[in-house]
């Protein structure tokens, strides 16, 4: 077999051609022209969004002022007075009591799936807390309205008021309906999504860091305690910041429970509202349009909440991920 | 051709060692393994350890004597079982899921495979480095070497500063790192990253330290910094490295263990001697053609 000499700078121009080829093809084009207009569509449909939601909320604001809305906690549709402070300190309130009844569970869980549990076991567990990420959060209101509501009430609340009574979250009245309740269903909620996070970051920490710990002379839970945990924590404060803004969105399942009461209180076993339970709760009852753009008025606060709450984690992640291991990714 | 090569002279040796019964070919085996009196503390005793995956058995029973204050290289081909030797010796090997030893492992007498010896305790008195460097990350260089001295209670202070310098000492590292203990040990080059690997191990002041293929993942400089601080540490820690590379296992150790890989795919001793014996005079015809380089 003899190689033909090739002509000189054939290779070049092959290559000059092809790349030519993969650069100018049509459907490269068209494709790149779709990608585009996809995103766009994205970018309209928010924008869409907040204009709708900041002409609806107009007159609100126009009555009472985009800022002092915020802060003042009036809520008298008889007398044509708004405020959304007690709402969003309820929103921001049950949220936050959710992620910490939520987080210690859903690390304790991926934990045991990644690390511990018997390779039987572990994917039955992981199936289950899938499953409960898919239940429709109206079936978590009904059922924190007739199991959760009414075992609070007849045997937690009791225990918390004869024991803890001397603070000032534990009091009466407590009748079941309440911020805590509310708290304990979206804590319930947020379980699965921190999780199953969770167990991918955890599971994606390195088998040669777990070794070096172990090699130490270290425990199981010291190498969870010290090299897992730490390994993984900017990828765990991203799912618990997942968690939480599914929280303060979450809307059916805590105006089910949650009493709608128009005031802030110390009391967590009294009835409360959040943003989103108000707005379900009264949107039908708004009589008249200063009403209604009050309530509109509330979602743009909690559109802008969200919003903070997401630029705040991104921070957060960003802060934790550099801070002080350097450059590990 | 070349991947032929090792089956072929595998089975070679083998009809050389003769077809007849298996008896026969132990004891043949067993006269390739050098008898070790040591009294030195550190001296590790294995007896008819195995390892298995599962119901696969990745190394057959072995039998030898590693002795204390010495470097010990365990060499051979890919897959022929040294790793997951090595990893028996201080119990990292059942780490693993699936994975399980079986025989006896003595440290100055006492088996570390005994039913009630605790796992943990075993490893803080052997010691392990990895074949790429894993300082975590999320700590400082002196809490990096501080992490095992913590584990074992001791609280930062003076003492913990006077044995965490000690260790970097030791491990040739601290005239680079003084001035930035409080650094990330990530940040270090992959040569003294491995270097704080070994001072993290030595902090806790082990018997013996176990080393998989320590250089496998660094530039040559680094790789003769990690070995000239193996030839310094001999007198004051049992060594036992498991190596690819045969020039560095002439280079740094006293005895050599050389394994291979046998008909049912499981790792065994093939030969244990002193290094000088089995670089210019082996006895199995394997090791022979091992460390002259026709196969591996």
């Amino acid at each position: 077999m003899t190689v033909e000499p090739a002509e000189p700078g054939l290779l070049q121009k092959l290559q000059a051609s092809a790349r030519e080829q993969v650069t100018g093809s049509p459907g490269d084009v068209v494709f790149k022209l779709l990608a585009l207009g996809f995103t766009l569509i994205i970018l309209l449909l928010a924008g869409l969004l907040l204009y709708t939601v900041w002409t609806g909320a107009s007159e609100s604001i126009g009555e009472f002022g985009f800022f002092s809305f915020i802060v003042t906690q009036e809520w008298n549709p008889v007398f044509r007075e708004f405020g959304a402070l007690h709402v969003i300190v309820g929103t921001l309130a049950s949220s936050a009591i959710a992620v910490v009844l939520a987080v210690p569970v859903a690390l304790g869980i991926a934990l045991f799936i990644t690390e511990l549990a018997p390779p039987a076991i572990r994917g039955i567990v992981a199936f289950t807390i899938d499953i409960l990420a898919a239940i429709p959060s109206i079936v978590y209101g009904l059922w924190g309205l007739h199991v959760l509501l009414p075992f609070l009430d007849q045997h937690i609340n009791p225990l918390l008021i004869n024991y803890l009574g001397w603070l000032p979250f534990f009091d009466r009245p407590a009748f079941g309906f309440s911020l805590l309740t509310a708290s304990i269903i979206l804590a319930i909620m947020i379980v699965p999504i921190i999780s199953a996070i969770a167990r991918e970051v955890i599971g994606s920490v390195p088998t040669a860091q777990k070794e070096g710990m172990l090699a130490l002379g270290a425990t199981r839970w010291e190498v969870m305690w010290k090299v897992i945990l730490p390994y993984a924590r900017a990828g765990i404060v991203g799912a618990i910041i997942l968690g939480l803004a599914r929280a303060i969105g979450e809307t059916m399942a805590v105006t089910m429970v949650i009493g709608n009461a128009h005031y802030i209180s110390a009391n967590i076993l009294a009835p409360s509202a959040t943003m989103a339970s108000i707005i379900a709760n009264e949107f039908r009852e708004a009589t008249y349009s200063l009403y209604l753009s009050a309530l509109i008025h509330v979602g743009l606060v909690l559109m802008f909440i969200s919003l903070i709450v997401n630029i705040l984690a991104r921070v957060l992640v960003w802060s934790v991920a550099s801070d002080p291991g350097g450059d590990r990714r | 051709m070349t991947q032929q090569a090792p089956t072929q002279t595998q089975r070679d040796s083998r009809d050389h060692s003769g077809a007849g019964p298996s008896l026969q070919a132990t004891q043949e085996q067993r006269s390739h393994i050098a008898k070790v009196e040591s009294t030195d503390p550190g001296t590790i005793t294995i007896e008819n350890l195995e390892a298995y995956y599962g119901n696969f058995r990745a190394v057959a029973p072995v039998t030898f004597t590693i002795p204390g204050r010495k470097v010990t290289a365990v060499i051979g081909p890919s897959g022929c079982g040294k790793s997951t030797f090595i990893r028996c010796l201080n119990r990292m090997h059942e780490t693993v899921r699936g994975a399980s030893s079986r025989g006896h492992v003595l440290l100055d007498g006492e088996d570390i495979n005994g039913p009630k010896v605790d796992p943990v305790l075993i490893r803080r008195k052997i010691g392990m480095v990895f074949q790429k460097p894993n300082p975590f990350p999320t700590m400082s260089i002196y809490d990096n070497v501080a992490s095992g001295l913590k584990l074992n209670g001791i609280k930062s202070g003076r003492p913990m500063n006077e044995i965490v310098e000690q260790a970097l000492r030791q491990a040739a590292l601290w005239d680079e790192v003084k001035d930035k203990l409080k650094q990330a040990g990530t940040a270090l080059s992959g040569g003294q990253q491995q270097r704080l690997c070994i001072a993290r191990a030595l902090a806790v002041e082990p018997e013996v330290l176990l080393m998989d293929e320590p250089c496998s993942a660094l530039d040559p400089i680094a790789t003769l910094a990690i070995e000239d601080l193996i030839r310094q540490l001999a007198p004051d820690v049992t060594i036992v490295i498991v190596t690819h590379n045969m020039q560095q296992a002439s280079r740094v150790s006293d005895m050599t263990a050389f394994f291979m890989m046998n008909e049912q795919r499981s790792g065994e001793l093939v030969e244990y001697a002193t290094t000088e014996t089995i670089f210019t005079n082996p006895a199995d015809k394997r090791t022979e053609d091992y460390v002259t380089g026709r196969f591996g």
